[in-house]
């Protein structure tokens, strides 16, 4: 979603978001993401407006102090960014992908089921599974923080079953044009 | 209130579906106080979180970095042993492959980043009078953005010095430039060469004073 991001052309306003609105997506946030609101209020103050910043393709960022918090795509799930995730890791359930799959996910690639059925790789047990279409942390094997944020594309279950194809796909990962962005 | 009563329950059925298995808390109400973030080191040379590094296009850079900064977090991940453990589940054949791309990426970003420079170097700041109406003039600076300023800013500094408009537009080329009222080609020169403000870091020697005469018989 993010390979490609020039914050000069493809944003096209900035723009305080209505309290109103902030509260929806307050709950919306506490309820998709696995957070506190005490942690929640630390990383967001409910006295700090949100900042809607619309960009190309129907994406929106949502920034405090013009830092980006989260991000969502249409009306899709929200998306923490990469770096609110690597200080909360929790807030997402966690794939894992092994170690060939690094190289690929940091030129931007989606996410093949081998990749996380592999030895280096993990998805959460038969009990836990997820559906489809949730968000969810990529991990790296050997390695300590998250790599990405992405959407599963297929039932934890189904990966394992199918082992082929496009498994999670990417939406954001270390070194893209979003990651680069620190603030707006 | 409603909604509050729907959101705790989704709270509870999805801890159920899927605890999350990297930090497994204990159940119980949430602890009042916010949780206290991770924190990350983050490579001072590509950005990236240190344990990355070697995937980026700077690893040589990023090691002596992390060397200066952190020789703890250095000993961990460039030590013989944790070289050994992270080849991990590869085989050697794969590994030594992501070596040689490692260094192969490495010398093209640094090809690149040389380019930049030299083009940098080599660009041109124009301050160009332009004639408007006989006795009056505006000045139009081109090229600004090459040596990192933000036009805006700069158009915003030029307005308060001068007591004019100063505004960014973009030329008939496509390109942005910061346009003057005023015939101030020499302040705005000056400016430039004394470093004033945000006009940072640009060689006097790449700027260059022109000048536009309005055509005859046009508008």
């Amino acid at each position: 979603m993010f390979k490609k991001f020039q914050p000069s052309t493809d944003i096209a306003g900035q723009t305080p978001i209505k309290s109103s609105v902030q509260r929806s997506i307050r709950s919306a946030v506490l309820e998709q993401w696995k957070i506190e609101p005490e942690t929640l209020e630390a990383v967001w103050p409910k006295k700090e407006g949100l900042v809607l910043v619309k960009c190309r393709e129907h994406i929106s960022i949502y920034t405090v102090h013009g830092e980006p918090i989260f991000f969502q795509h249409f009306d899709g799930p929200i998306y923490p960014t990469l770096r609110l995730l690597h200080k909360y890791p929790y807030i997402l359930p966690m794939v894992r992908v092994d170690r060939g799959a690094i190289r690929f996910l940091l030129a931007g690639a989606h996410m093949m089921c081998p990749g996380f059925t592999s030895k280096g790789g993990y998805l959460p047990p038969a009990e836990e599974g997820l559906a489809a279409g949730v968000p969810v942390a990529i991990h790296a094997e050997g390695k300590e923080h998250a790599v990405g944020v992405g959407i599963t594309k297929l039932a934890t279950e189904d990966m394992k079953k199918v082992n082929k194809g496009v498994g999670v796909e990417t939406v954001t990962y270390v070194g893209d044009d979003f990651w680069v962005i620190q603030s707006l | 209130m409603p909604a509050k009563k729907n959101r705790d329950k989704g709270d509870k059925s999805a801890a159920i579906a899927d605890p999350p298995p990297a930090a497994s808390e204990p159940e119980g109400p949430p602890p009042p106080e916010p949780r206290p973030p991770v924190r990350v080191l983050y490579c001072g040379v590509c950005t990236f979180p240190v344990e990355y590094c070697e995937f980026g296009s700077s690893l040589t850079r990023c090691k002596e970095w992390l060397h200066e900064h952190d020789l703890e977090a250095y000993s961990k991940y460039y030590s013989d042993e944790a070289l050994q453990a992270k080849i991990g589940t590869l085989s050697l054949e794969a590994q030594s492959k992501l070596e040689q791309e490692t260094a192969k990426k490495e010398a093209k970003a640094e090809a690149k980043a040389d380019a930049a420079l030299k083009k940098k170097l080599a660009s041109q700041v124009t301050i160009k009078r332009i004639e408007r109406n006989k006795r009056k003039h505006v000045t139009s600076i081109h090229g600004l953005e090459a040596f990192d300023i933000d036009l805006k800013k700069a158009a915003k500094q030029f307005a308060s010095k001068f007591a004019t408009g100063a505004s960014v537009t973009k030329n008939p080329q496509g390109l942005e430039e910061i346009v003057v009222q005023g015939d101030v080609s020499d302040e705005v020169f000056e400016m430039i060469e004394g470093e004033v403000g945000i006009l940072k870091g640009i060689p006097a020697d790449n700027v260059e004073i022109v000048e536009e005469k309005k055509k005859k018989g046009g508008d």
